[in-house]
């Protein structure tokens, strides 16, 4: 491990320890100093990637542990982003072992140079986008998994411990909205790149891979979620679930569809 | 630099007494210059809340001689004979004075342990005697040492974090489900002692609109002027359900008011946006088949009486805590004071020991002959010197190392050992 992922990983590691003393006696001091963590964090790692990138002589998600890695930023961006807007500290410690554990996995092998690929601005782009997606779809997982805790807890008439320190219910909703809508724009706009390179680079924008199917049917499994999750019938913990259900179509995705299913897509 | 207090409260003394002692601001301020004049104390603060009534001081005299004098005057104060105040009041002397005044600020001698008001109380009673220039450097650094400890204890612990009473933890359970209340709808159906702090608590959370239905329309229109809210009609509470997104009911009536089959309708026209019934009647006012139904959240008085106790239990768990913060904060006031004490002491002693030394000199020098002017200005010089080396300077230690001023306990006891007790007073 060099200097840039140790000290990315100990900050990820002091962020985690912050968010989740600030979970049990809120302090601003503390809040504060898991933010600013992150945010250090997040700066070494995208030295991380760089030093990746250029020890592989090629784009850092060329390799599943790349494409990790950059998925544990993209987490960590994504879930500040939130937590800016929307105040919710609270959910970092739910958060952060997901980014520490895909950072730490994304080390595990050292990294050894690749043939060089130069597959242009198009293809990042594609490759960016829909691991930003699969990032804030992550988030809206923990988001989703808290809001049904809570829905719990409270319909049990028991809220005692964490209950009072998680953000309100409807705060939880409208994160995982926002994570959402994220995920889908960015899906959306992947896709397209994606269809955009491909046409280039075989002359037809559809092939028929499975992964296109699978990434498609995402994109319409969570703008349903967007669009029931404000309906009679589904606001709520219904919504929740949905929210739930469909990230197991995107981990299908990103692990069974990319290693076993898919002709041309790898790790991303 | 002794510290004395002397008050009651709430657990020495009833009700009854408690408010024929309440200190009124005039009859604080009164105290304050008396005692001062008198030459009882020299420094003061009184500290009168609901709960308590306590007059703090630093002694012209010793704490031993004071302490006597304050109890006669805190009867004649208040027209009291002193047989009647009796075992009621209590009095503590330097670090007891600290210790008790930190846990007053951190709300653990409060009636509702950790509550809050108490803080904003103890930081009025200390402006209010600072103005009036009634403190001086010791009570002026106890009462700010006593409000840090209190902002700490109620960020570092949970101790005042929970919702303690049964109206207040209803709204809390609110501000869970709808996050803030600046945007949100409350409908109070009847009227209870209840009730009324609900309210109080939705006006102080800045909940955005209240509705009140009553049977008797004028007791509606009553509440709504007292409230500030709209009035609904009885007859038109089921189709007014469809606005607001909690229900605070309390009405005596033998049979329940809201049945699921009306919540149930209610819930079709808000289009299931969540729904916070809080039930307050004995006999119950919402079925509780209504509590089942989806984005439906129902509570009644008992359920959230439950929260109450557990919520009173996790404040108890959290005294260790709060006992180790005040005792972290009484060894650094002690360290304070100490080091306060040794200048004085260091002040003393030079100033003896210059009176000596000059006498002294005086003395043998008058006696030896043959020696110039110069010659004796340098066998002073000498003398100073050596006294410096050997007296002040391990005191100039102590000054400076506090781990040193915390082992010195009495330095009375120095005093006494090079017979400074008359230049003390």
């Amino acid at each position: 491990m060099t200097g840039w992922v140790l000290a990315t990983l100990l900050l990820y590691i002091l962020s985690f320890a912050a968010y989740l003393r600030n979970l049990y006696v809120e302090n601003r001091a503390i809040g504060l100093a898991a933010g600013a963590s992150l945010f250090v964090g997040l700066w070494l790692h995208y030295f991380a990637l760089l030093e990746r990138a250029r020890v592989l002589h090629a784009v850092p998600y060329e390799d599943l542990w790349g494409s990790l890695s950059l998925f544990a930023w993209l987490l960590g961006a994504t879930f500040l982003g939130l937590e800016l807007v929307h105040r919710g500290r609270a959910v970092g410690p739910f958060v952060l072992p997901l980014i520490v554990l895909l950072f730490a996995l994304s080390h595990f092998r050292d990294v050894s140079p690749h043939p060089a690929t130069a597959r242009g601005t198009l293809f990042a782009l594609h490759v960016t986008l829909n691991i930003l997606a699969y990032s804030a779809f992550s988030l809206a997982f923990v988001l989703s998994t808290i809001y049904l805790i809570q829905n719990r807890l409270l319909r049990r008439r028991k809220p005692g411990g964490v209950f009072w320190r998680f953000p309100p219910m409807d705060v939880l909703e409208r994160m995982c909205r926002s994570s959402a809508l994220v995920g889908v724009l960015a899906l959306a706009a992947g896709i397209s790149f994606g269809f955009v390179w491909a046409d280039r680079l075989h002359g037809h924008y559809w092939s028929g891979d499975p992964k296109e199917i699978v990434s498609l049917l995402i994109l319409v499994f969570y703008s349903a979620y967007l669009w029931l999750s404000r309906s009679t019938a589904w606001r709520g913990s219904r919504a929740a679930v949905l929210c739930l259900c469909n990230f197991v179509f995107v981990m299908f995705s990103y692990s069974i569809v990319n290693i076993y299913l898919s002709r041309y897509h790898r790790f991303y | 630099m002794e510290i004395v207090l002397l008050g009651l409260n709430h657990r020495t003394a009833p009700v009854e007494l408690r408010e024929r002692v309440a200190f009124s601001p005039e009859k604080a301020g009164r105290a304050a210059t008396e005692l001062r004049e008198r030459g009882v104390l020299a420094e003061t603060l009184v500290l009168s809340t609901c709960n308590r009534s306590e007059l703090y001081g630093v002694p012209q005299e010793s704490a031993a001689e004071t302490i006597p004098q304050l109890e006669r005057y805190f009867a004649s104060l208040h027209e009291l004979d002193p047989a009647v105040l009796g075992a009621s009041l209590y009095h503590h002397r330097d670090h007891g004075v600290v210790r008790h005044v930190f846990r007053v600020a951190a709300g653990l001698d409060s009636m509702l342990l950790g509550e809050a008001e108490i803080l904003g109380q103890v930081r009025d009673a200390y402006q209010a005697a600072y103005d009036m220039g009634s403190t001086g450097p010791v009570l002026n650094r106890m009462f700010q040492a006593a409000l840090e400890v209190g902002k700490r204890v109620r960020t570092e612990t949970e101790i005042g974090t929970r919702p303690v009473s049964v109206a207040f933890a209803g709204v809390k359970l609110a501000e869970q489900i709808f996050g803030k209340l600046s945007k949100h709808c409350a409908l109070i159906l009847g009227a209870g002692t209840v009730s009324e702090q609900v309210v109080e608590h939705l006006r102080d959370r800045g909940i955005a609109r209240l509705l009140v239905a009553n049977r008797s329309p004028e007791r509606a229109r009553e509440l709504a002027a007292r409230w500030k809210a709209e009035v609904i009609e009885w007859e038109k509470v089921e189709g007014a359900l469809a606005v607001p997104d909690m229900v605070v009911s309390s009405v005596g009536a033998e049979q329940a008011v809201m049945s699921r089959a009306m919540v149930e309708r209610a819930m079709q026209s808000r289009a299931n946006r969540a729904l916070f019934l809080i039930d307050l009647g004995v006999p119950r006012n919402v079925a509780p088949e209504a509590g089942k139904l989806y984005n439906v959240y129902l509570y009644n008085v008992d359920d959230l009486a439950e929260i109450v106790e557990g919520n009173k239990r996790a404040r108890a768990g959290e005294i260790p805590r709060v006992e180790a913060i005040i005792e972290q904060h009484v060894l650094k006031f002690q360290a304070w004071q100490t080091g306060v004490e040794v200048t004085s002491v260091l002040r003393d002693l030079r100033a003896k020991l210059a009176q000596g030394r000059n006498a002294f000199l005086r003395e043998r020098l008058s006696n030896m002959e043959g020696l110039t002017s110069a010659e004796q200005e340098r066998m002073a010089q000498l003398a100073e010197e050596l006294l410096e080396r050997l007296v002040i300077s391990p005191f100039e230690h102590v000054r400076s190392e506090r781990d040193l001023r915390k082992r010195i306990a009495d330095l009375d006891a120095v005093r006494r050992m090079f017979g400074l007790d008359q230049e003390k007073h």
